[in-house]
């Protein structure tokens, strides 16, 4: 079997390299590609939706459809996971652990019983490893950090590299990281899972609803010029704001699903403390 | 251009792929894997292309190499083949 294997790579491989002999050369000005259609997007970006990062404008604007069904895919993939993973366990454990965080004593609670309701203690599964003390305070303060630069990438995308997809990860890498240096219930405390899944649609649902927006406006389907009588500008400045609008849907439903999935894989779909 | 550069991150990104497929420890294969990405990531900045770069790293690099450690460490960590 793995011999088998071994030669359909071989031989789709080969004809891969075959075919890509080819290609035009790189960067070769005479390509089909490089004849009509980047010179459009070269020459007309900036007049027509007054964006400067071409990348973003053709993303976002002259091929936004397909960038609202790669939304889709992503929040797809997060209910996937949901779907397959998530285990809802009706009755609670006969005994759960709890923990005084500042003197580290561990107290079993058996079915029925109750803690003081207080901050002093933090629910903990059956292993407790200690985070780490320098991993920990390092993490908390690097994090504001990353999500600021986060949200600078959602906002600057129309000027430089980036834009919703990029923001939209790194602000989820965010608080995974702070679900990895200390555990998942922390994180869960900030973003919970209700507000997650609703996050995933809602991001979605924006960049659907601007589309819908320009329809119900009377221009095409995502054709953010139509947005001009609602925002009170010229058409062309209105493109740029609705590709704004749509990086932060997308960068709102990307983040939301990185974390969404992270949460199921990392605990197995019982939420508990995770990694 | 800068083809030193480009003839060793190709060379590694060869290595490193090879890599990923052959070893045993599946953690270890998430993180080679991971840094299969981080040199797709250089390639594309070479080539001049930022924007994928930039989502190359933090998709490949960054996020699915959380989600891989995570799911190695939810079922097991050698591989049977």
């Amino acid at each position: 079997m793995k011999i088998t294997g071994l030669i359909i790579v071989i031989l789709v491989g080969g004809l891969l390299i075959y075919a890509a002999a080819d290609f035009p050369a790189w960067s070769d000005p005479a390509s089909p590609a490089s004849t009509y259609l980047s010179p459009h997007f070269i020459e007309k970006t900036i007049e027509e939706t007054s964006v400067p990062n071409i990348v973003t404008a053709v993303l976002a604007d002259y091929r936004g459809f397909d960038t609202m069904f790669e939304t889709t895919v992503i929040f797809s993939a997060g209910v996937a996971v949901f779907v397959l993973l998530r285990t809802f366990r009706r009755k609670e454990p006969e005994i759960r652990h709890y923990r005084h965080v500042l003197t580290g004593v561990t107290i079993r609670v058996k079915k029925g019983g109750k803690i003081p309701p207080s901050d002093d203690f933090e629910r903990i599964d059956g292993l407790w490893t200690p985070p780490d003390l320098i991993i920990k305070t390092v993490c908390r303060f690097l994090i504001p950090f990353i999500q600021l630069f986060a949200l600078y990438v959602i906002a600057h995308g129309h000027h430089s590299p980036g834009g919703g997809f990029q923001g939209g990860v790194i602000l989820g890498a965010s608080i995974i990281l702070l679900a990895i240096s200390q555990d998942l219930r922390t994180a869960l405390k900030r973003i919970a899972e209700k507000l997650d899944a609703v996050l995933c649609a809602v991001g979605v649902l924006i960049y659907a609803g601007t589309g819908a927006l320009c329809l119900l406006l009377g221009l095409n389907f995502l054709d953010y010029g139509a947005l001009a009588s609602v925002l009170h500008v010229d058409p062309i400045t209105a493109r740029s704001h609705g590709i704004l609008i749509v990086e932060i849907g997308v960068g709102i439903a990307v983040m939301a699903t990185i974390i969404w999935i992270y949460n199921n894989l990392s605990s197995g779909g019982k939420y508990n403390q995770g990694l | 251009m800068l083809w030193p550069i480009d003839l060793a991150i190709l060379t590694l990104v060869v290595i490193v792929a090879i890599g990923a497929l052959m070893v045993k420890d599946l953690l270890g294969a998430a993180i080679l894997f991971g840094a299969y990405s981080f040199m797709m990531c250089l390639l594309w900045t070479i080539m001049g292309a930022v924007d994928v770069a930039f989502t190359e790293a933090a998709v490949g690099a960054g996020a699915s190499t959380v989600f891989f450690v995570g799911a190695v460490f939810r079922t097991s960590r050698r591989t049977k083949d």
